[in-house]
């Protein structure tokens, strides 16, 4: 078979199972489009810019499991990319970006569209490869697949000079089966005597918890946790990235932990005597001031990236690799171990958990004004708590991972690490892509949805009807709680004057706009936006300006310092948190 | 405590960049950097003076092992290793006595005098790091005209190389 650059393009996209990029065309990259005019396997999304491609990539990434894969030009298309491969890099989304770049000959000449991609890209990649001739084109692109998918997952960018999809130079083309890169090998099944070690731990621990994130989710190995958490009727808590991994209404489930974590969650790691760490990182979103952290934990780190282990908090026993197999020979070794629990003492930190739970630290009262909160319980209602659900980042995130409780992995997709405003809508037309049979659902705020909302209209030229659940409060509302409880309420630039109406704006964008406003119509409303299955439909819900998300952590304080909402602040009785 | 750390990584495009990246993004501290093609074409040897607690070093270890153009890396501080770094100095030597004095402290750190001028010499020194460092507080800041150094590199003792 003897193919142009432009086609290897394509074909080994083909033999990759890619079934959708997203893109958008310019010059450097026209050969690689007109290759893809003359095929339709492989579906191109043209977004309608650069960084809304990312997103909508990276949520299909989140929903599926497959790598995201992005085409844009050089230059500015590059620039866009920017903010969504940082996105996918610090959340670990595997994703394939290829850019294209300026012909060979003139890179470095300050040609027309030129940018350093490699050098851009290159803090905010897991790897990039530059292309310098069309026979490398394949095997760059199976290389960064490769790369993207195993291990911890990353973004990888291919940079393909024009001169390299030249449609008048054909080569014999065989993509590459197999690829083994020396500089290469991630770890995959952990150490056996850690394990073993590890699991013997955790069955005589008197106050155990365990705390799993997302690599939970990314390394597939959600059913392993659930068996495992089941198996040792321990506590179990969940991060913003981790939700999912295990069911939220659970019983053993004690909500998310960390900045805006339940009280329950907060208090138990700050008692446990042993943390079993899965997948997850110590986020300073997670561990609040690293000084105050777990003080009397023995620390288990289970994670595929050792650079993970011991980076923030040190790991008594680090465990390196996938978590899926690392979990399956746990499990081996405590039917070998047997469940040596002292019951007693089982009993007795199960009890003072549900103490802390029945502050019920998310309670909040409803009003004359619909409470953002009560917009996401109805949503989750409506939904059934089946939808996949992409935020945005702010407050109205924070109350989708409180108030929606997820109960299969891959259902809440957010960004976390990089908290890019922009992502959810984006990432809700990748999602619907990729599962046109689901109910996918975007919460926003106003200020969110504007940084991406020209994806409107890939909304519908490609016919995903995503339901926008839009929290507007006419503020940036974290940034309002912020300046009102840290800057004496000086609200600087945090209020949007000159909203657009975003009813009619969904409207021209061809959509169905609804607005509620009167708390008692926010159920029927939420309901009728369900009900259309095959339109887009922007709910914009005016919501209390005032709310704030509690519990709170503040920067620089522990776990034990976390504040209740002022209405609840009464019930709470610091002396009792003091358990060991 | 300073380190060496000695990594051999795909002589590729950008490999170099990555690297001096790396500690700049993350903040790590750098002394010295080298780097120089190994027998193997395909892969360069880099020597990386640095500095830091152990946390830090555990971390830049790792780091730097994360990087897909990294096949092996080694911190020769943590086993007995052999240092060298080559330095070319430029010399005010200007008038017999301190001619002299410039040859005789040359001698005496067994340097070589690469070239001369009437008011000139030019002198390589090979050694550890502060061999060097005592060779210009020898010939005194006055004296210093010109001063290369190529940063350390290091080679484990025994017979274990580091390699593939």
């Amino acid at each position: 078979m003897e193919l142009s650059g432009g086609e290897i393009v394509v074909e080994s996209l083909r033999r990759e199972g890619v079934k959708h990029v997203f893109g958008y065309p310019g010059g450097s990259v026209l050969h690689i489009y007109d290759a893809f005019f003359k095929q339709d396997e492989v579906q191109h999304v043209l977004v309608r810019h650069e960084q809304g491609g990312t997103h909508a990539a990276d949520g299909y990434a989140r929903a599926t499991g497959k790598p995201g894969v992005v085409l844009v030009t050089s230059g500015p298309g590059v620039t866009n990319t920017v903010t969504g491969i940082a996105t996918a890099n610090m959340d670990s989304i595997p994703m394939v970006v290829l850019t294209g770049q300026v012909a060979l000959p003139v890179i470095g000449s300050d040609a027309f569209q030129e940018c350093d991609t490699i050098g851009i890209t290159r803090p905010i990649v897991k790897h990039n490869i530059l292309v310098k001739s069309v026979e490398e084109i394949g095997p760059a692109i199976k290389k960064a697949f490769h790369i993207a998918t195993t291990g911890r997952p990353g973004p990888v960018v291919v940079d393909i000079p024009k001169n390299t999809t030249d449609p008048n130079v054909k080569i014999p083309f065989d993509y590459p089966e197999t690829v083994d890169i020396r500089s290469y090998r991630p770890a995959e099944r952990g150490h056996m005597g850690q394990i073993r070690k590890a699991t013997e731990m955790l069955t005589e621990a008197k106050r155990p918890i365990i705390y799993a994130g997302g690599g939970v989710v990314q390394g597939e190995a959600s059913e392993e946790l659930r068996t495992l958490v089941r198996e040792l009727e321990y506590p179990i808590t969940c991060t913003l990235m981790g939700l999912g991994a295990y069911p939220g209404d659970d019983e053993l489930s004690i909500g998310m932990l960390g900045m805006h974590g339940t009280y329950e969650a907060n208090l138990a790691m700050h008692e446990a005597d042993v943390i079993l760490c899965v997948g997850a990182r110590f986020d300073d979103r997670v561990t609040g001031d690293l000084d105050k952290f777990a003080p009397y934990a023995k620390i288990i780190h289970i994670d595929v990236d050792p650079s993970s282990i011991s980076k923030n908090v040190k790991a008594d026993i680090p465990i390196v690799g996938q978590v899926k197999p690392v979990l399956e020979d746990m499990l081996t070794c405590l039917k070998e171990v047997g469940k040596n629990q002292d019951v007693t003492a089982m009993e007795a930190w199960w009890k003072q958990i549900n103490q802390w739970r029945s502050i019920d630290s998310l309670a909040y009262e409803k009003g004359d004004q619909i409470k953002p909160q009560e917009v996401i319980e109805s949503l989750y209602k409506a939904t059934k708590g089946d939808a996949i659900i992409t935020s945005d980042v702010g407050q109205h995130q924070m109350f989708a991972a409180q108030f929606y409780h997820f109960n299969r992995p891959r259902q809440w997709l957010n960004s976390g690490g990089l908290g890019t405003m922009g992502f959810g809508l984006p990432a809700a037309i990748g999602a619907q892509l990729a599962c046109p049979d689901q109910t996918v659902a975007c919460v926003t705020g106003e200020a969110s949805i504007m940084m991406c909302i020209q994806e409107l209209s890939t909304a519908l030229q490609y016919n995903t009807p995503v339901k926008i659940i839009n929290l507007n409060n006419r503020y940036m509302g974290m940034v309002r709680q912020w300046q009102e409880m840290f800057y004496d309420k000086r609200y600087s630039m945090s209020y949007v004057e000159a909203l657009p109406d975003l009813v009619k704006m969904a409207e021209s964008y061809g959509h169905v706009g609804i607005r509620v406003e009167d708390p008692s119509e926010l159920d029927a409303a939420m309901e009728k936006a369900f009900s259309i299955k095959d339109r887009l439909v922007f709910l914009d819900i005016v919501v209390d300006q005032s709310v704030n998300v509690y519990p709170m952590i503040a920067n620089g304080k522990g776990h034990h310092e976390m504040v209740l909402s002022p209405s609840q602040a009464e019930i709470d009785d610091a002396e009792e948190r003091d358990l060991a | 405590m300073r380190h060496i750390i000695s990594v051999l990584v795909e002589n590729e495009f950008g490999a170099l960049a990555r690297i001096a990246g790396l500690f700049s993004a993350r903040g790590y501290n750098i002394e010295s950097l080298n780097v120089a093609p190994t027998q193997d074409g395909s892969m360069s040897r880099m020597t990386i003076v640095t500095s830091g607690t152990d946390e830090i070093i555990e971390q830049i270890t790792k780091q730097l092992n994360k990087l897909v153009d990294v096949i092996k890396l080694t911190d020769l501080t943590e086993s007995s290793h052999i240092e060298r770094e080559v330095m070319l100095v430029k010399i005010n030597a200007a008038g017999a006595e301190r001619r002299d004095e410039v040859k005789r402290l040359t001698d005496i750190f067994r340097g070589k005098v690469l070239d001369v001028t009437d008011t000139t010499f030019t002198v390589e020194v090979t050694g550890a790091a502060e061999k060097l460092d005592a060779f210009v507080d020898a010939i005194g800041y006055e004296g210093l005209i010109e001063v290369v150094r190529s940063g350390p590199m290091g080679i484990g003792r025994g017979e274990k190389p580091l390699q593939l």
